[in-house]
């Protein structure tokens, strides 16, 4: 029995290798996200059939537990072959400063992928003369939802700046509506925080303050603070406990009439919730940000020292390709990257936020990793708090200010 | 001799191991926690980092620099934690036990019901908490059972405070406990007749008490008021924690008071001691060992606590902060792992303050038997 098994062992195992070897990908798509990257791993099956795929995958949202993890292992130098990261600062201001990242750049040449992508994109995720990692999706950052049939009842428009939210919010403070922003944990916090940033500095002055070129202590960085805490005024007090699906369940069911939260709000709301985009609920861009797309984009590097280098580097001519994107998106509720995918395959919104990313000006956003790297954002929640606590806006800029110095942000 | 050469040997491997993965591993990151890992990004993550000596400037940050401000709430809040879970666990089991002690039918039941949280992880305790804590459910419709309007209390996600205080006032309020505590084991070294240690504890008492009233208003730490106090929002977790870790105290007095000989009880009421004296001045004297051992268990419970707040309240939410979940933030998010490495030694030298005392006071006693 057991010299059976071992013959059958060394069988698998010459016959794996005979084939082309293993290839480990690591993310933290499980769950709701899983049937998308399982999607992507059959297309790469089928196209390199002898290669045995192992599934790395560490549970937890927006990866909190995988990044950990991730770090324990390039530490104990035993890197993934490759490993999902949000695009941009995300990775460089973490591993690309660190010289543990192979340079893209060559394989974005051959693919011919220097058209593919806009050009917002690319900058965002290139650093130093070099392109760091493969966009797979593309997701939208300032978004408001609302239910327009509510907002008739209520007799209110969707407002388009800052100052008209703010006047929308007292209206319907009148008419009964105690919290009219529905508003999640900290996280989502933040999440509005970078959509009233934009809104009031415009994409010049929010693309300005990760380059170091605007301080957060500038007068108008500072009016952001005010303008926040006077937003913070509008939503339920009850954030700290709430999930982002939550949040936006009170919009759903009429308790708020707006929530500020990314594109896979109008996942959870078709797929969940069973709604029709466009019809049962609306969209709009975050007041203040029309023609703007702050986007983040999950994407795929190669860690110097990957055990299967080519295996990962076919796997990544997969992530960035026509098929692999358009496997890949419809499913996770995103939008791919390129610009030349098929928007027949998308829902209603989908081909809105397309449509909008061929056209809008591209920034990048804070909370999901593309404007300031890991050891900024994850102080920024301490900024948060810090404002929520003592409601003073030049305390909060004075505290954000330190640790963009304390971490050479934009150098 | 030969015998002490084999005991020696087998004992050797796990020496050495010990010595490496515990010691060594402690050395390490206290020369970690004096170092700058994690303040340059490119030497956060490098293959090789390069690290600088710094001394005790991570340990200066933590608590007098500017952006810790968190670390200093979750130091507060750790300090109320252990006092109210001590003291709630001690109590409820306290009270458990005595009822129970009395023999009610189905004892064996209720000992079960009542000892079965323990058994729990910290993390399931956490999340059932949570659901019942929820603002729009759970313990807030309680009242609505019996015709009552619901509470509104937000437990885990209040941001007020009660017994606010300023951080700079820290350092006197320290001396001040201390210089009391101290005076109060003079006055009892008196009564003992032990003139040395009435003498030093009398001394450094006075000193400190004097430095508190006179120099010490004028110390501070920071250059601008900064208040903290107790969250209001920990009260949840701490009823979490009671429900979870009062079972076992319960088992630990119930032993306690079945241990008690039936003479020394039959003696007390024989001499006329009523019910509440005989509990005062027989009972409870006898449990105060148990009380001890008891202490030191939750004492570094409560010191290490991540799981419970975690599970309850999240990893990012300030008023609930506990420093074991700020040095996983710094740390594992933040890269800042020298930082990390500092809370880490803190917390170890206050599980020491709590345990080695205790270790001490048992090994004399071993030694003497």
């Amino acid at each position: 029995m057991r010299k059976w098994l071992l013959a059958a062992g060394v069988a698998l195992g010459l016959g794996a290798l005979a084939q082309g070897g293993k290839l480990e990908i690591f993310s933290w798509w499980a769950g709701d996200e899983g049937p998308a990257l399982e999607a992507l791993i059959r297309l790469y099956k089928q196209k390199y059939p002898g290669v045995e795929v192992i599934n790395a995958t560490v549970t937890g949202g927006a990866g909190v537990n995988a990044k950990a993890v991730l770090k324990t292992r390039m530490l104990g130098g035993n890197p993934p072959d490759t490993f999902q990261v949000h695009a941009g600062q995300e990775l460089i201001g973490t591993w690309v400063v660190a010289d543990r990242m192979e340079d893209l750049t060559p394989l974005f040449r051959q693919e011919g992928w220097l058209q593919a992508f806009p050009k917002g994109l690319l900058d965002l995720i290139s650093y130093r003369g070099g392109i760091w990692s493969v966009p797979v999706n593309i997701h939208r950052s300032n978004v408001m939802w609302y239910l327009p049939a509510k907002l008739k009842e209520w007799g209110v428009a969707p407002p388009k700046t800052w100052a008209e939210f703010l006047a929308t919010c007292q209206t319907l403070k009148a008419k009964g509506l105690q919290a009219p922003l529905a508003l999640g944990e900290n996280w989502t916090q933040q999440h509005l925080w970078e959509s009233v940033a934009l809104g009031l500095l415009g994409p010049e002055g929010w693309n300005n303050l990760w380059k170091g070129k605007l301080k957060f202590t500038d007068p108008k960085a500072v009016a952001v603070w005010e303008t926040f805490g006077k937003v913070l005024d509008c939503a339920n007090k009850d954030a700290a406990g709430l999930s982002w699906q939550q949040a936006v369940d009170r919009v759903v069911q009429g308790q708020a009439a707006f929530n500020i939260m990314g594109d896979w709000a109008a996942g959870y709301m078709t797929t969940t919730l069973k709604l029709k985009p466009g019809a049962d609920f609306a969209w709009a861009p975050s007041p203040g940000t029309q023609g703007v797309f702050m986007m983040l984009s999950d994407s795929f590097g190669l860690p110097k020292g990957a055990k299967n280098r080519q295996n990962a580097l076919n796997w990544l001519k997969l992530v960035g390709s026509k098929e692999g994107q358009d496997t890949f998106n419809p499913l996770k509720g995103s939008i791919a990257a390129r610009l030349d995918s098929d928007p027949a395959k998308y829902n209603a919104y989908g081909q809105a936020a397309m449509k909008d990313w061929k056209s809008n000006r591209i920034v990048g956003s804070l909370v999901h990793g593309a404007v300031a790297p890991e050891s900024f954002m994850s102080q920024f929640g301490t900024v948060m708090e810090i404002f929520q606590q003592t409601k003073s806006p030049q305390a909060a800029a004075n505290a954000a200010q330190a640790i963009a110095s304390q971490v050479g942000l934009g150098r | 001799m030969r015998d002490r050469i084999t005991a020696f040997l087998v004992l050797l491997p796990s020496l050495l191991a010990v010595g490496i993965f515990v010691y060594g591993f402690i050395g390490q990151n206290l020369w970690v926690s004096l170092t700058d890992w994690g303040k340059d990004p490119a030497q956060a993550l490098a293959l090789h980092p390069k690290l600088r000596f710094l001394g005790l400037e991570n340990y200066r940050e933590l608590f007098t620099g500017f952006v810790d401000v968190r670390f200093r709430q979750s130091a507060i809040n750790l300090l109320f934690f252990t006092l109210f879970f001590m003291a709630g666990s001690l109590g409820l089991g306290l009270l458990l036990a005595l009822a129970l002690d009395r023999g009610p039918k189905g004892e064996g039941f209720f000992r079960t019901v009542f000892l079965f949280p323990m058994a729990l992880s910290f993390v399931v305790t956490g999340t059932i908490w949570r659901w019942l804590l929820q603002p729009q459910g759970g313990v807030n419709v309680l009242p609505t059972l019996f015709g009552l309007p619901p509470l509104s209390f937000p437990w885990l996600t209040t941001r007020e405070q009660a017994l606010v205080f300023d951080w700079n006032r820290l350092p006197l309020y320290t001396a001040l406990v201390v210089g009391l505590v101290l005076l109060h084991v003079a006055w009892r070294a008196y009564r003992e007749g032990e003139r040395r240690r009435l003498l030093w504890s009398a001394a450094s008492g006075g000193v400190l008490l004097l430095w508190a009233l006179t120099l010490g208003q004028r110390v501070h730490l920071l250059p601008y008021p900064e208040p903290h106090g107790l969250s209001l929002a920990l009260v949840g977790v701490i009823l979490a924690a009671v429900w979870q870790m009062s079972g076992y105290t319960m088992a630990l007095y119930l032993a306690g008071l079945r241990g008690i000989p039936v003479e020394v009880l039959e003696a007390a009421k024989v001499d006329g001691a009523s019910e509440w004296q005989t509990y005062r001045h027989v009972v409870f004297p006898l449990l105060a060992p148990i009380t001890l051992s008891a202490m030191i268990v939750l004492g570094h419970i409560a010191l290490k606590i991540f799981d419970l707040v975690f599970a309850m309240a999240g990893l990012d939410y300030a008023p609930t902060d506990v420093p074991a979940i700020y040095m996983y933030l710094l740390a594992f998010r933040g890269n800042q792992f020298a930082k990390g490495a500092a809370i880490g030694i803190l917390l170890l030298l206050l599980v020491a303050v709590v345990v080695i005392p205790y270790l001490a006071s048992q090994l004399r006693r071993e030694v003497r038997r």
